[in-house]
């Protein structure tokens, strides 16, 4: 129970269907936050959440875990000039292993989420992450690592809901927390300091030239590191161009920023690596997704390499891809 | 609460009192339900009545003995780096000095000498650690201030030790001793300050002028009358108290010694209150562990709690030299006046199958 509306709402319904019911808070991150879960004031809406329905209430401190496994990858990818997605990992490593590991010794069945996705059988009768009823806020991309033994131990009470019956079950139910808005973003990098703050204090940031296609320097960068696949703003070109450049690459051996146009970002292929299935591994015709809310498109893919249908925007190196078919997760990896 | 301090809890809140500032009857009745429980605090503290200065609760009487003394003369303030939060907070925010502890947890005196010089005013060491239960001799901490630090003030946190030892005796070098009442049986969020040798202090709390201007606030007499009456019968019945407890931690010690590989208690049993049984579990997380043997009706805490709740890794634990691997897996199995040898046989049944379980599944 993060303290927010849709683990809260979870964790009634399980109730309300007769589960004996546990909530825990997971304390992650011990410096500045102004999001996600671990701020003091975040436990205590769960806290008083539990409260409300009956039910105890435990914080278990994961931050060692969470230091390892998602923070300092964190910064360790950053400084290869990856783009990495922190959330991922943290599900990966913190919510649905450790979580799920620490459940099992404890004596509980299951570990529910507010996760909007569903888990719900494929064609073939295999129980897949599947996308949530609430199109917007489908969050099947950031928990495609669950295999077949943690789906068996995972339940996601609201993903069979809109966002919109979540908030009104909350307020029918008298929650306190109903109209608390959405968390936003990375829970340990704040608003007012931002990811270079965050980078700045935990690793060395180079500066960089910013250069063409034939190699001609535009501009300079303070910082490299920062930079992602894509990128238009904050490069220090001038306006005025008769088309926006976008960053195509970034090489932080050689502190070289790489600016294209548009048709320059689109690839016929994308190269993956270290792939996770929910059941076997899957090839040949897939629907591929680049990002959390973004939409999933056609391609071919052999083991290794994804061909897109139709050419796709480039992905930048560190993101996850999403392997679907139809609304299930089959699988999913990370771009080369 | 003791039903003694109970009782006296009672009959102060529903009795016709006033405030004791009035100036009336029933002000001066509650008034003197206030001095009986100065001369209670101050006959089992040892020190003067006078220099009783109630608080809310331990943390209080800590942060005036550092703040008010800082406040009063200047200068550094000095403490072990295993004091309770309430001390060393105060102590390094002020800009004070952190002194290393020896790995059986006592304090390292020649490095407190190397801390101690004519800018420090203000010494704190614990008399109980609250967390290891470790005693600590204050005598030759004393010499050694008097020797380096001829004016400054010593204080001693005697929150956890208050139950257990002859205060008066064990505390008798010390300036400033802090208690409070939840350690002895009687109220929570009550305690006290007891000033020796007339040290001046400088206020934390301004107003109304109560205990001669040093703690200004309109007082909780209920829960002062409380505190008085805890203490007194505590210390009447320490040495009976003190060598059943003792008999009855040894057997839980000893028992999951022996019933639990892998355990190492803490610091040395013979410098420790009877009261205290520390151990750490190696491979496990206490966390987990405090969860089963809740689930086993036993109640038990690892290290101290941040304010979200989360167990936080002990730094009484890293003072003393503990591995972070092995402190992960700490327990406090505190015992009172009130514990039973049934309450031992509960937790010698539902703690080593609960380690077993998170060492085989955690």
């Amino acid at each position: 129970m993060s303290g927010g509306v849709d683990s809260s709402v979870a964790a009634a319904l399980l109730l309300e269907q007769g589960y004996d019911v546990v909530g825990v808070t997971l304390k992650l991150w011990g410096g500045d936050s102004d999001s996600g879960c671990c701020s003091v004031s975040d436990v205590d809406d769960a806290r008083r959440v539990a409260q409300q329905l009956g039910i105890d209430h435990h914080v278990f401190n994961f931050g060692d875990e969470f230091d390892t496994h998602v923070v300092e990858p964190y910064v360790q990818a950053h400084s290869q000039g990856l783009t990495p997605n922190p959330c991922i990992e943290c599900n990966r490593h913190v919510k649905f292993d450790k979580l799920l590991r620490r459940a099992d010794a404890l004596g509980f069945d299951l570990v529910a989420t507010g996760h909007h996705a569903r888990i719900a059988a494929d064609a073939d009768g295999v129980r897949r992450v599947t996308r949530g009823a609430d199109g917007a806020k489908d969050q099947s991309y950031v928990i495609y690592m669950l295999d077949q033994a943690q789906i068996a131990r995972v339940v996601l009470p609201v993903g069979a809901m809109t966002k919109d019956d979540v908030r009104a079950a909350a307020t029918r139910l008298g929650m306190r927390i109903a109209n608390k808005p959405d968390s936003q973003d990375v829970c340990f990098i704040t608003a007012t300091g931002g990811r270079s703050t965050f980078l700045t204090d935990r690793m060395e940031l180079t500066p960089g030239r910013v250069v063409d296609s034939d190699g001609n320097e535009l501009a300079t960068v303070e910082a490299v590191q920062l930079v992602t696949i894509g990128q238009r703003k904050g490069l220090g070109l001038a306006g005025g161009l008769r088309e926006p450049r976008y960053v195509t690459d970034v090489d932080v051996a050689s502190a070289t920023v790489t600016v294209g146009h548009r048709r320059d970002l689109l690839d016929a292929e994308t190269t993956t690596r270290n792939p996770v299935w929910s059941h076997e591994p899957v090839t040949g015709e897939l629907l591929v997704q680049v990002n959390a809310h973004g939409s999933a498109e056609p391609a071919d893919f052999d083991g290794e390499v994804i061909r897109w249908a139709k050419p796709h925007r480039r992905v930048a190196p560190g993101q996850s891809v999403v392997f679907y078919r139809g609304d299930h997760v089959v699988g999913g990896a990370l771009v080369v | 609460m003791r039903a003694g301090a109970l009782d006296a809890y009672n009959a102060a809140a529903t009795g016709p009192h006033g405030n004791p500032s009035g100036a009336h009857r029933l002000a001066r009745d509650a008034q003197r339900l206030l001095d009986e429980a100065r001369d209670a605090v101050a006959a089992a503290v040892g020190g003067d009545p006078g220099g009783v200065i109630f608080t809310a609760g331990g943390t209080e009487a800590d942060n005036l003995a550092i703040a008010g003394v800082l406040g009063a003369r200047g200068g550094v303030a000095v403490c072990p780096a295993a004091e309770h939060h309430a001390v060393l907070y105060p102590v390094e925010n002020s800009g004070g000095r952190v002194v290393a502890h020896r790995e059986d947890g006592r304090v390292d005196l020649d490095n407190l000498t190397a801390a101690l010089d004519e800018e420090v005013s203000v010494v704190s060491v614990m008399a109980v650690n609250n967390e290891s239960g470790v005693i600590q001799p204050l005598d030759p901490i004393a010499d050694l201030v008097a020797k380096h630090a001829p004016d400054a003030v010593l204080h001693t946190d005697a929150v956890q030790a208050a139950a257990w030892l002859d205060l008066p005796e064990h505390t008798r070098r010390a300036d400033l001793v802090s208690i409070s009442g939840h350690k002895f049986g009687g109220p929570m969020g009550v305690g006290a300050l007891v000033v020796r040798n007339e040290v001046a202090l400088t206020p934390l709390l301004q107003g109304g002028g109560q205990e001669r201007g040093r703690r200004a606030g309109s007082h909780n007499v209920a829960g002062i009358v409380a505190l008085g009456a805890a203490i007194a019968e505590t210390a009447a019945e320490r040495l009976e108290t003190n060598a059943r407890v003792a008999g009855l931690r040894d057997r839980l010690a000893n028992g999951l010694l022996e019933m639990v590989p892998g355990t190492v208690e803490s610091g040395n049993r013979a410098d420790k209150v009877p009261g205290s049984c520390h151990l750490c579990f190696e491979g496990i997380e206490s966390e987990a562990l405090l969860f089963l043997l809740e689930q086993g009706g036993v109640y038990a805490s690892a290290a101290s709690s941040c304010a979200s709740g989360a167990q936080e890794p002990s730094h009484v634990l890293a003072a003393m030299g503990v591995p972070r691997s092995m402190a992960r897996g700490s327990l406090r199995l505190s015992l009172g006046a009130s514990s039973t040898a049934a309450d031992v046989d509960r937790v010698l049944a539902v703690l080593p199958p609960a380690v077993e379980r998170l060492r085989a599944r955690g």
